[in-house]
């Protein structure tokens, strides 16, 4: 199958610190009826498959795939979970459509962080059980110890990763989804706390709450229904040794070998030409350094002076993180990837108000499922 | 098709005893889940002593525990109906076995009771008591048995569990 | 109509054992060796991972897909895991298949892992947070209420006796002697064994249960212009469905799975059968529980409500049959690491319709077999149709 796929629905709930007046049903109730709404679609009719992204223990509950249909509309449908990162799930309906039995798809992604009391001891349990749990190091040392290599590696700054900060925070004041905007310098970066040497409190995203769906559609689907579809050019995902032992680190090869898939895809051999802007993991702000880099868009150790140059800035030549990435919005846990491509989206359809960016045609969201993983994802969308 | 197949079995005495090393862990995860509109407000009526349901007005249907969305016709719902406490026995088991795997005497009668006032084969889970095993059928007519209100705490379990009604 | 035909290529499994000295990584190893051997590739021919395994809580790790990946050889490839519960095994196979049929890839690995000794003492203690946290968690349910409580209403609905269904373990049980993986094989059990057995929660009884099981299965799909180059028997994928029922369980009648029917009917339409009856030649049904095996035959319409207990008595479901229905001894014979048993359905029909079954082997040419799962809180149904 050839055709395209598009986005022709989104919805969203949220984003913020906690949202006590709604269950995780009724959050995502609110974005997948917003995102039917959208795409003038009834789930009950229309939409011919549903996946969500979740993990057990963020839920505290096991088989949460049990949960799941009955707010979004999904019920005696086909509905399936993918314990991943919402990019992995937008993967999954992308290729739920490419294989011609699916017209109409729906995925989404949410967090009620907030509701998990003992997140450092739930997240502390991805660890490897006989390797590395015993040494009961909170899981952040790995973004610590990832940090410290790429800096190392690169010639990366600390400055240059509080930079990120004070990008990243300044643009979610324009964000009204973003609960974290903030007009900080680089002197109240690094004067924070430090949770993993080198890395700073101020400089890891503190949690948020939310949901979002995304409805994606067949070529046909998509011009009969949407007067402005959102294409989906290409799509990759990979994942790296989950061992820490054997990783390479300060260099994301997950990120690496998902954009080469969605760029082989999209047909696109020079990134940095090719792509007018992009929502990259910014959960630690030396990530969106790495990041940047291990996408092609820069070479090592030249996002750090490209940042400091205002490069990313919104009115710069490349604008990353517009939205305020995680560090402005939040870290949504397995939501984060479809967070990024929001922004994407909003940008490309022109309704991203504030925000909004001039003349922008392809854009690049990516994402990463967080410590202590090397799974990522990159989408690449156009209008 | 290879005849071999890998895998090495082990014996419980083994990692007991030590010949097998083995690491154990216990998972601190603690969570407190927000109830939200609909099951906040079931919540709250079982502190009053009511169970609630809640109405769909396109579908025509009492569900239970109430939710605010139907998940039949995907339109929002905000009735809630206060329900009987009393209803009909739609299935049950006779467990001698805890959750936690321990063999108990007196088994422990869990059922899903099709409560009054809901509509039909729409009920709760829930355990029945003040019964014999061998009294329990599909079909019976039971009644809840409350907490004195005073210890209410708005829980499921503040109905300590359902009791037969005597014809 | 599927436009890009997938073909099974190759399969392998590990042993099925209470307790495996082997962790999840090199169970996963282990399945994804012999699967690849089966068929001479190598992970080099990999393109992508699909993985199914069921809760996380079993192994104690959090994110235990990510954890897995590299026993499942998925380093520096796209992979991903995908989760429903109990249909899980049967799932993941459709993962592989979307993977493929989309155009994306032309040769993915699918794998299936359960290690649910890990979980310590008893694995059936993790299935506490299976149910509603706020509204049921509180009752201190358990695993077996669950199968007890829809055991008896299909019962006391169709009027079928503990007997009735007792002679499903004794089948499965039976068939499961001639598995080398096989952990509760026993060629002499008998329906008075299974109803002497002790009362777990009535109506179960002990040998009406397959117990927790660590083990793990893999197979190989590939696009047509592939499957024809690794193998001159590609055993082909003709049609799947899945489906997911309300999580409000206490509010649908137990007696009939319809999640399976219309997981089913997905299923028949994308592969044109029209009379499933007579054009499916092997079923390999869901098993965890011997009344399921009659409970799912119902939903998958190849048995009238209530009815499926006699085709049992009658003997049509035995290997030679008219309709032999799990002839590898299903879960309760083989055992139930509950994803690697989904899966291990799926590779029994791809040994069956190549005649690599040996002493399981269904007599007369089996051309097409369906392979289903289910799980969640008894609202989830997973299918698949293979065909020569």
């Amino acid at each position: 199958m050839s055709d395209r796929v598009a986005i022709i629905g989104i919805g969203w709930s949220g984003f913020r610190p906690i949202s006590p007046e709604l269950s995780y049903k009724e959050l995502m109730y609110e974005a997948a009826s917003r995102a039917y709404n959208d795409a003038g679609v009834d789930p009950r009719k229309d939409v011919e498959s549903f996946i969500t992204v979740a993990e057990d223990f963020h839920e505290g509950t096991s088989i949460f795939d049990e949960y799941t249909p009955d707010q979004l509309g999904a019920v005696l449908k086909p509905m399936h979970t993918i314990t991943g990162d919402g990019l992995h799930g937008l993967a999954t309906a992308y290729m739920l459509v490419k294989t011609g039995q699916f017209s109409i798809v729906a995925v989404e992604g949410h967090s009620k962080a907030s509701n998990i009391l003992t997140l450092s001891g739930v997240t502390a349990y991805a660890q490897d059980p006989v390797l590395n749990r015993p040494l009961r190091l909170n899981t952040q040392f790995v973004a610590g110890m990832e940090m410290n290599r790429y800096l190392h590696d690169t010639g990366t700054t600390a400055q240059q990763c509080a930079e990120v900060v004070v990008k990243n925070r300044r643009n979610a004041l324009h964000n009204p989804s973003a609960p974290y905007g903030a007009d900080l310098s680089i002197g109240d970066v690094l004067s924070g706390p430090p949770l993993a040497w080198p890395l700073g409190s101020r400089e890891t995203a503190e949690h948020s709450d939310g949901a979002i769906a995304f409805i994606l559609a067949s070529e046909e689907k998509a011009l009969y229904l949407s007067d402005f579809p959102i294409w989906v050019l290409g799509i990759g995902w990979s994942n790296d040794s989950p061992s820490l032992e054997n990783r390479n680190w300060g260099v994301s090869n997950s990120t690496k070998d998902a954009a080469f898939m969605a760029y082989r895809q999209a047909g696109i051999a020079s990134p940095y030409q090719a792509v007018d802007f992009a929502e990259v993991d910014d959960i630690y702000a030396f990530k969106e350094l790495q990041v940047l880099e291990s996408l092609g868009f820069f070479r090592p150790g030249e996002a750090g002076p490209a940042t400091q140059e205002g490069l990313t800035q919104k009115e710069g030549a490349f604008p990353v993180n517009v939205s305020g990435g995680s560090l402005g919005i939040g870290n949504l846990l397995d939501a984060n990837g479809l967070v990024r491509a929001l922004e994407i989206i909003l940008q490309l359809r022109g309704e991203a108000g504030p925000r909004q960016l001039e003349d922008v045609s392809i854009g690049l969201a990516q994402s990463w499922r967080g410590i202590p993983t090397a799974s990522d994802a990159v989408a690449i969308f156009s209008n | 098709m290879s005849s071999d197949y890998p895998g090495t079995s082990l014996s419980e005495k083994e990692i007991q005893d030590g010949t097998v090393l083995s690491v154990q862990d216990k998972l601190l995860g603690n969570f407190a889940w927000d109830t939200g509109i609909a099951i906040g407000k079931y919540l709250a009526g079982f502190k009053d002593g009511v169970i609630l349901g809640s109405y769909c007005t396109q579908c025509r249907k009492t569900v239970v525990p109430p939710r605010n969305v139907c998940e039949w016709c995907y339109r929002p719902m905000s009735e809630y109906i206060p329900l009987g406490d009393t209803g009909v026995v739609n299935t049950f088991s006779l467990c001698y076995v805890t959750w936690d795997v321990k063999r108990i005497k007196d088994p422990e009668v869990p059922a899903v009771i099709d409560l009054d006032g809901a509509s039909p084969l729409h009920g709760i889970m829930h355990k029945l008591g003040d019964v014999q095993p061998d009294q329990v059928k599909i079909g019976m007519k039971v009644q809840a048995v409350w907490k004195p209100a005073a210890e209410r705490e708005g829980a499921i379990t503040d109905i300590l569990y359902f009791k037969p009604i005597e014809e | 109509m599927s436009m890009r035909k997938v073909a099974i290529v190759g399969a392998g499994m590990t042993k099925f054992v209470r307790r495996a000295l082997e962790t999840g990584k090199e169970l996963s190893w282990q399945a994804t060796r012999q699967a690849l051997d089966s068929c001479d590739l190598t992970m080099d021919d990999i393109e992508a991972v699909c993985l199914g395994t069921a809760p996380d809580a079993f192994d104690g790790v959090h994110m235990k897909g990510e954890y897995l990946s590299d026993g499942a050889g998925a380093w520096r490839k796209p992979y991903m895991r995908s989760y429903v519960g109990g249909g899980t095994g049967v799932f993941v196979p459709i993962q592989g298949w979307y993977h493929v049929a989309s155009g994306l890839f032309d040769v993915v690995l699918v794998v299936a892992e359960e290690k649910m000794s890990s979980y310590y003492p008893h694995a059936q203690a993790a299935f506490l947070t299976i149910f509603d946290h706020t509204t049921e968690r509180p009752l201190k349910p358990n695993l077996l209420w669950i199968f007890a409580l829809e055991m008896n209403r299909y019962m006391q609905t169709y009027g079928i006796s503990k007997s009735d269904i007792a002679r499903v373990a004794v089948k499965n049980k039976r068939n499961a002697a001639d598995h080398p993986s096989a952990l509760l094989g026993d060629a002499e059990i008998t329906v008075d064994d299974v109803l002497n057995s002790e009362t777990l929660a009535w109506p179960v009884n002990r040998l009406d249960v397959s117990p927790v099981s660590d083990g793990a299965v893999a197979i190989v799909l590939a696009a047509e212009h592939v499957a024809k180059r690794i193998t001159d028997k590609p055993v082909w994928i003709e049609g799947v469905g899945w489906n997911l029922d309300t999580a409000y369980w206490t509010n649908r009648d137990l007696a009939y799975p319809r999640y399976v029917e219309y997981a089913a009917r997905m299923a028949y339409d994308m592969a044109g059968i029209k009379e499933p009856r007579k054009q499916i030649h092997i079923v390999e049904p869901y098993d965890p529980f011997d009344y399921k095996e009659l409970h799912h035959l119902e939903g998958l319409l190849l048995a009238d409500r209530g009815q499926a207990p006699q085709l049992v008595a009658d003997g049509i479901t035995h290997r030679d049959g008219d309709m032999p229905v799990c002839p590898s001894g299903g879960l309760l014979g083989v055992g139930n690491p509950i994803a690697a048993a989904g899966l291990m359905k799926v590779a029994e029909l791809f040994w069956q319709l190549r005649e690599e079954a040996g002493a399981r082997q269904v007599p007369g040419q089996p051309k097409r077999g369906l392979a289903q799962a289910w799980g969640d809180l008894m609202q989830v149904g997973t299918v698949v149709i293979v065909g020569r």
